[in-house]
């Protein structure tokens, strides 16, 4: 819709991008940016005017405002991956999902707050702080939220955006820009954009290319997008996907964009209900909707099947032995040689190796580390990373068989719960969190296949509620095509923002028009 | 003892740009201008596999009589040192592009190269790695300066299978194919009594030159045995090669066994190479790699480059030896052959032992020669048809190196070298000289014939060295 305005000159990109820019500030308590590229920005906007008033836009993405997690490489921005590691770090190149869609003309706000190194499912673990869920200042939420005592402050109530493309999701959900860019490896962006309530997509393994992504797990990282709703997603993923030459794990198959149909007809489609979807510790809330979801699917003429993934139960232990290892490897280059933190420890190139290392990394990142290492090592490398590769691979194999059985898309929850408060959250450990969070999205990453967060429902707390879609390896049309359908059923509502500091209210009014496409 | 060595070969494949990114190769280029984000590595960059550098492992195998494996993996080693930036090696430690090959060659037992033998080197794998960049040690400042323009370049490494034998041995065959300066190699020893099992190893790194090689393989040897008559044990250790003192010392950093916690990279995958029978139909033709069109396109070996030359020209096994050794040199001499009416014989001393032995004494490659082809087979027409004789023909070739420009008939002409050809002029000296000689004529005529040679000797002077000596004798010994 945006996109329209623009074209029609309702609203310049100029405009566009200043409301967006003063919106991050006053939005600022959320902490969703860790850089504003303010000047770039209007730049980037001005020349996208200068395109309208020739009537020669670029394409749908023509002055529209985003922005892109910090774990992405953008050229003369500071890159940080929240880490002491990368802090001051301006990188030299764009990734080459970042350039693509300057390329179509996007307007590039700044970059959004993470875990450390994408390593988190909560995005409190940077060294920039945690990232706040623009639902804890929405009026659904202060309205179901009892405040434990007349003394508490108001303030430490909020609630977290999951992780770890926790400041993506929240600078979507939070109007701020139009489309972000986030980054899933065991279901970091479905993971925030089921908290936040917007839309969020992990495509297949190989379509879009991570030529600039830094790496968490090479053989599981896509870069996600996180958008208001599926229509923007799939206008997105149009402009990414696609052969790289510089990442040598994409697909040589060309790819056609496509726009999406709307499906009134579901009688033909096969939705699986995964059985060991159903784990200790989801809330009976998210059963119920869940079960709701599938009645839904059924009513309408579809056929609604119930699944078995068996090897589902091992898939978080396997993943912690692989991910692990790879971070430990994908680690080894910050050495404070080349580029980065560089700790003043000069006695020797080892001591000032340990102490770079021990000073930019945090515990979460090191312990990875350690880990990994230890799973590497000669003795270990057959009982722990063969056998996970091993166990990988029938986790793969429970999806082909399912889908191979005649299903076209599995329906599952994202998350066990709806957003924690950040107080709850951080009373646990990050291990522990993430082996709890990633449970229903993990597996995804395993098996390389698509997948997307739809929002739901409000749970009994006001804060959203999203289901998964998981569908065949590169079929996102087919995905993108009955998560549309669902998102029209739901009728998701829209998040009513307050506390928005000095901001004009009918400015926001106007942006209710949330999507762009 | 027997000692047993086992060479790893670190060698440069020739290609415009390095084995996993786009940056160029260039030798002695200043530090670091040659590096790309990939090999500085950048958070975010990725490997792309070089097609060129694949070819050539591929041709490299093939020419080893190696099974190349059509699927290879590749893997991560790693470990943390200041040339290695991102902390990891990228190589292929589980499946190689090639493994099983053999290297026939021929060994000259003595010295006068007129007994071969033929032996066999067994090669365990050839595989493609990243080159690490190179470390600058400077002990005084407590710096270290790292050029990364190394980093990434190919590596192609093979791995030669002990046993072995002396290390003469070793020599010949590192020659081929590799040009010096573009290799390193890692030489494992170990010594053993026969009908015994191998001693311990150690492995001397980084040698950069065969020369080094043969005395650091011939040291480590001799420290071995030593170490073993007194007593001791040899620990299985690195050890690098001191060319100065010529001895092998234990290496510093390197302690204890590494473990290099090894790991599928998994930004590649898996290469597959295709041939005939296993080419897809619809393939494009620059996405794959076709094993048996490379073979076809492999230039002859040396072996059977030498034998070719020794039955098309008639020449002799060390002859065509020489002629390989020598870069250039085997095109040289065809080129000689072909533009003069000299036989191939012949001609193959003045290229071996008048034009090789001028090269080496300047230090002079083939393609430097002030000498072409051409000029020499012109000068070898003008022996050739007897209008001057050798000797003359070894001054013009001295004055012909002064690369003045010109022809063998013009420095003939000016230092009046052609032959006398006038029989009757040339009698009447022969005649004159005997005349004066009486006393030499009577010891000959006595049975001292060695003394002829002194009147053929007088007769060149008359004729300044203008007269056949062949003739001279002739007309001398008629007149005698």
């Amino acid at each position: 819709q945006v996109s329209a305005a623009l074209k029609e000159g309702r609203v310049t990109p100029t405009e566009l991008c200043q409301q967006c820019l003063s919106l991050i500030k006053g939005t600022k308590f959320l902490n969703a940016y860790i850089t504003i590229a303010e000047e770039t920005a209007l730049k980037q906007a001005a020349a996208s005017e200068e395109r309208y008033k020739r009537g020669q836009p670029l394409g749908v993405l023509d002055g529209i405002p985003i922005a892109v997690k910090d774990n992405f490489n953008t050229a003369g921005i500071e890159t940080t991956c929240a880490s002491n590691m990368l802090r001051g770090y301006i990188s030299p190149y764009n990734a080459t999902v970042v350039q693509k869609l300057l390329d179509q003309g996007a307007v590039l706000l700044g970059k959004t707050n993470l875990d450390e190194f994408a390593m988190g499912s909560g995005s409190t673990d940077g060294v920039f702080g945690p990232v706040r869920n623009p639902w804890s200042y929405s009026r659904q939420y202060k309205e179901k939220s009892v405040p434990k005592s007349h003394s508490e402050d108001k303030e430490s109530n909020w609630v977290i955006t999951g992780g770890s493309s926790g400041g993506s999701a929240a600078a979507v959900s939070s109007f701020t820009c139009f489309a972000a860019l986030g980054s899933d490896t065991g279901g970091s962006t479905r993971n925030p954009a089921a908290h936040c309530g917007v839309v969020g997509l992990k495509p297949t393994y190989g379509l879009i290319s991570r030529h600039g992504l830094i790496p968490l797990v090479n053989s599981m990282d896509v870069p996600g997008i996180l958008t208001r709703c599926v229509d923007d997603a799939a206008v997105v993923l149009g402009s990414l996907a696609g052969h790289d030459p510089k990442d040598s794990t994409t697909i040589q198959d060309n790819f056609k964009p496509f726009e999406l149909p709307n499906l009134t007809d579901v009688s033909k489609l096969s939705i699986g209900i995964p059985k060991e979807y159903h784990v200790p510790g989801l809330s009976g809330e998210i059963l119920a909707l869940w079960s709701k979801a599938a009645d839904l699917f059924q009513n309408a003429g579809a056929k609604v099947v119930e699944v078995s993934l068996p090897h589902t139960r091992y898939s978080i232990v396997c993943y912690h032995v692989l991910c692990t290892a790879e971070v430990a490897s994908n680690m080894a280059r910050f050495d404070g040689l080349e580029y980065g933190h560089r700790s003043d420890m000069n006695k020797s190139t080892e001591s000032m190796y340990a102490a770079t290392r021990r000073e930019g990394f945090n515990d979460v990142v090191r312990g990875r580390i350690l880990s990994g290492n230890y799973f590497l090592l000669k003795q270990n490398y057959e009982k722990y990373f063969v056998k996970a590769q091993k166990v990988r691979r029938l986790i793969a194999n429970d999806f082909v068989k399912v889908f191979r059985s005649g299903v076209d898309v599995l329906l599952t929850p994202t998350t066990l719960s709806d957003a924690a408060p950040y107080k709850e959250f951080i009373k646990e450990d990050n291990r522990t969190r993430s082996a709890q969070d990633d449970i229903l999205t993990q597996a995804a990453n395993m098996a390389g296949l698509p997948a997307i967060n739809v929002p739901t429902a409000l749970s009994e707390r006001g804060l959203p509620v999203g289901l998964q879609f998981i569908g065949r390896s590169f079929q996102e049309e087919q995905l993108l095509t009955v998560a549309k359908w669902f998102e029209k059923q739901v009728q998701f509502p829209m998040i009513q923002l307050e506390e928005v500091k000095g901001h004009d209210r009918d400015v926001f009014q106007h942006k209710k028009s949330a999507s762009f496409s | 003892w027997v000692p047993v060595v086992g060479l790893e070969i670190h060698a440069q494949i020739s290609s415009n740009s390095k084995l996993f990114s786009g940056s160029q190769v260039q030798f002695a280029a200043p530090p670091n201008s040659l590096v790309s984000f990939f090999d500085a590595s950048l958070p975010g960059t990725l490997p792309v596999l070089n097609r060129r550098c694949v070819e050539a492992a591929v041709m490299t195998g093939l020419a080893l009589k190696c099974s190349i494996n059509k699927k290879s993996l590749f893997d991560r080693k790693h470990y943390f040192y200041a040339d290695l930036p991102a902390g990891y090696q990228i190589t292929q430690q589980r499946v190689p592009i090639a493994v099983n090959g053999s290297l026939s060659y021929s060994l000259c037992i003595d010295s006068k190269m007129s007994q071969m033998v033929t032996k066999t080197v067994r090669i365990k794998q050839i595989q493609l790695e990243q080159d690490s960049g190179k470390s600058l040690h400077d002990d005084t400042r407590s710096q270290t300066l790292v050029d990364l323009n190394r980093a990434g370049r190919l590596g192609l490494f093979s791995f030669f299978f002990p046993p072995f034998g002396c290390t003469g041995q070793t020599v010949l065959l590192i020659k081929f194919p590799f040009t010096e300066g573009q290799l390193r190699v890692d030489a494992n020893v170990s010594v053993h009594h026969p009908g015994e099992p191998y001693g311990v190893r150690t492995e001397v790194k980084n040698i950069n030159s065969i020369r080094f090689l043969a005395k650091a393989v011939d040291y480590e040897i001799q420290r071995q045995i030593e170490e073993l008559e007194n007593g001791g044990t040899i620990l299985n250790e690195t050890r690098a090669f001191d060319s100065k003192l010529g001895c092998t010392v234990p290496m510093r950093d390197k302690e204890g066994k590494q473990d290099y916690r090894f790991m599928p990279e998994p930004n590649l995958p898996p290469l597959i190479l295709y041939d005939a029978k296993s080419l897809p139909a619809n393939m494009n033709h620059q996405q794959v790699i076709n094993i048996d069109w490379i073979h076809e396109r492999l230039p002859d070996l040396p072996s059977v480059k030498r034998e070719k030359l020794v039955e098309q020209y008639g020449i002799l096994p060390e002859h065509s030896f020489a002629l390989l050794n020598e870069d250039g040199l085997a095109e040289f001499y065809e080129n000689v052959v072909k533009q003069t009416r000299m036989k191939p014989k012949r001609v193959i001393g003045w290229v071996l032992n008048n034009l090789l032995s001028y090269l080496k004494q300047h230090s002079l490659t083939v393609k430097e020669s002030p000498i072409s082809s051409f000029l020499l087979a012109d000068l070898l027409n003008l022996l050739e048809k007897k209008e001057i004789s050798s000797t003359a023909a070894k001054q013009v070739l001295a004055e012909l190196w002064k690369g003045e420009g010109k022809t063998p008939l013009e420095i003939v002409k000016e230092q009046k070298l052609q032959l006398l050809q006038d029989q009757k002029e040339l009698e009447q000296i022969c005649q004159a000289v005997i005349d004066r000689q009486e006393n030499e004529v009577m010891a000959i005529k006595a049975g001292n014939l060695k003394v002829l040679n002194k009147l053929i000797g007088l007769v060149q002077r008359e004729t300044q060295g203008r007269s056949n000596p062949v003739l001279v004798k002739q007309l001398l010994e008629k007149k005698l």
